[in-house]
């Protein structure tokens, strides 16, 4: 046999119920069993199964309104917001289950940051923004908020840009600085996951480039989900890609196999442009 | 999942599907133009025709040009529609075959330049040459029509064919080393088929190497350097 003929990862599939992805040589971080999401009587995510690999980026791939948004926010509970809508299944995170009643979902979100399309910075100084978790976390002492803000902007590759001006309006920075400020305010209270939803669609090229390359240096330390409807992006800067079409998961494979030899036709016909 | 010659139409850009399909067409026709001048080298050899020796030789421009052109439009449209998937690797089995085939005129145009000097010289071909030449033939044909077919099968058994023509080489070699250490004088001679055999077995391995394109188009995994055996298991599977 060949040496590129062995498949790194073995996908096995039915019809329906797409089973998890054997992620032999990863550590999960995120389990997703038998997951279903209903808006009242419409079903919006059809039993997903899937394992989201720990410090790795993920990517969301698919159709608009085909529940990838709807998923990503399943990770940290912001689908409690929504009326009428019901979540049925398992999302474990490290091992436990974030539905689980017990679950204090502030906590949880702050194990789970996420980033929107729209930078959405308070409208406080740049410091302060930064600073807001570790104060709501309780965190008094100045030198400790002091240091973890420098971490979280030099972190974000936003530091140098605004090191002198620290105490000004963060509504004052560009939207590509306002985006990467908005990352550095969610790892700075350190999540275990950051859930990224269409993170550079509202930036042009070069502060695209600039989130692309901080996600790629952010991924050695979270655990990355983006969603965006730019396939280049996805498989430029994920590890894994998962494409889903009308609530369903339809295939999820290492980013270099979905993009150069996807196994199901509904992918294909996506990436290459074929779905009308 | 079902891959077959369709399977590069129906994208909602019908600009791109056309853009795909011009550079098939294009690489048949330098397909074609490389089968001819294979065909009129070996037949300046077997007819003793110096007239087909020039026009093998005369090729070689167009065939060089088409190949500039195939790979300037691989580029267009890999900077430009950014392929993925199967599209991207038809592009990319475009790009090599295309490489591929211009080696194979280059291969061609040596073997009609030995023809003319042969020919000038008044030394006669042998059999090697007419019964490798036949083979080698048969596998560039087989490779293009694999390609424009989408066969995979076709492209297995050039692959079988290539280690038929390796071992036929191999025995004509040997028949003409022993010759020349015979028969000293025959060195000069024996040299030019030596050569021409060279460049034969060289043209079969690039309608090989054609052949693994299209597996790797078709079936997404790459067979080169891969064994008889493996190629069929990806080929069947």
């Amino acid at each position: 046999m060949s040496p590129t003929r062995q498949p790194k990862i073995s996908i096995k599939t039915t019809e329906r119920c797409l089973q998890p992805l054997v992620l032999s040589q990863e550590t999960i971080a995120v389990e997703i069993k038998e997951l279903n999401l209903y808006y009242g009587d419409k079903q919006a995510l059809n039993c997903i199964n899937m394992s989201i690999p720990r410090h790795r980026v993920t990517a969301f791939i698919g159709p608009s309104g085909c529940g990838k948004s709807t998923l990503l926010r399943c990770f940290n509970r912001m689908n409690d917001l929504v009326d009428l809508c019901r979540v049925r299944g398992i999302i474990s995170l490290e091992g436990k289950d974030i539905y689980d009643r017990k679950v204090d979902v502030a906590e949880l979100r702050r194990r789970v940051g996420m980033v929107f399309q729209k930078p959405n910075p308070f409208p406080k100084s740049v410091y302060e923004n930064v600073a807001y978790g570790l104060r709501i976390q309780g965190i008094r002492k100045k030198h400790v908020i002091d240091e973890a803000v420098e971490w979280a902007l030099r972190s974000a590759a936003l530091w140098d840009e605004v090191k002198d001006r620290l105490q000004e309006s963060a509504l004052g920075l560009s939207g590509g600085q306002q985006q990467r400020l908005v990352i550095a305010r969610s790892i700075a209270v350190k999540p275990a996951v950051l859930l990224l939803d269409e993170p550079a669609s509202a930036l042009d090229p070069i502060s695209t480039l600039k989130i692309e390359q901080l996600i790629h240096e952010l991924k050695d330390r979270f655990t990355i989900v983006i969603v965006t409807h730019n396939m280049q992006q996805a498989a430029r800067v994920s590890d894994y890609t998962a494409f889903m079409y009308m609530g369903d998961l339809i295939e999820f494979g290492s980013t270099d196999d979905l993009f150069t030899n996807p196994h199901k036709k509904q992918t294909e016909d996506y990436i290459t442009g074929r779905y009308g | 999942m079902k891959f077959d010659k369709a399977s590069h139409s129906e994208h909602i850009s019908t600009h791109f599907d056309a853009e795909l399909e011009q550079i098939k067409s294009n690489l048949m026709a330098m397909g074609g133009l490389v089968e001819q001048q294979l065909a009129d080298a070996l037949a300046a050899l077997a007819s003793r025709d110096a007239l087909l020796a020039e026009r093998a030789q005369k090729s070689d421009n167009k065939i060089n040009q088409m190949e500039i052109t195939i790979d300037e439009e691989c580029i267009r449209i890999i900077a430009r529609r950014q392929p993925a998937a199967s599209d991207l690797r038809l592009v990319v089995a475009i790009s090599k075959a295309n490489r591929d085939l211009e080696r194979v005129g280059d291969e061609t145009c040596r073997i009609a330049r030995y023809a003319t000097k042969m020919l000038r010289e008044g030394v006669p071909s042998n059999t090697e040459v007419r019964h490798i030449g036949r083979h080698v033939s048969e596998m560039v044909r087989n490779s293009l029509t694999a390609f424009a077919r989408y066969d995979t099968e076709l492209a297995y058994q050039v692959a079988r064919e290539d280690f038929n023509v390796d071992e036929e080489y191999k025995f004509a070699m040997r028949a003409l080393v022993t010759d020349m250490m015979e028969e000293p004088r025959h060195v000069a001679r024996n040299m030019n088929i030596i050569w021409i055999l060279r460049s034969l077995e060289r043209i079969g391995d690039h309608a090989c190497n054609i052949s693994d394109h299209l597996i790797y188009l078709v079936k997404g995994i790459n067979v080169s350097h891969s064994s008889l055996e493996q190629i069929k298991e990806t080929v069947r599977e």
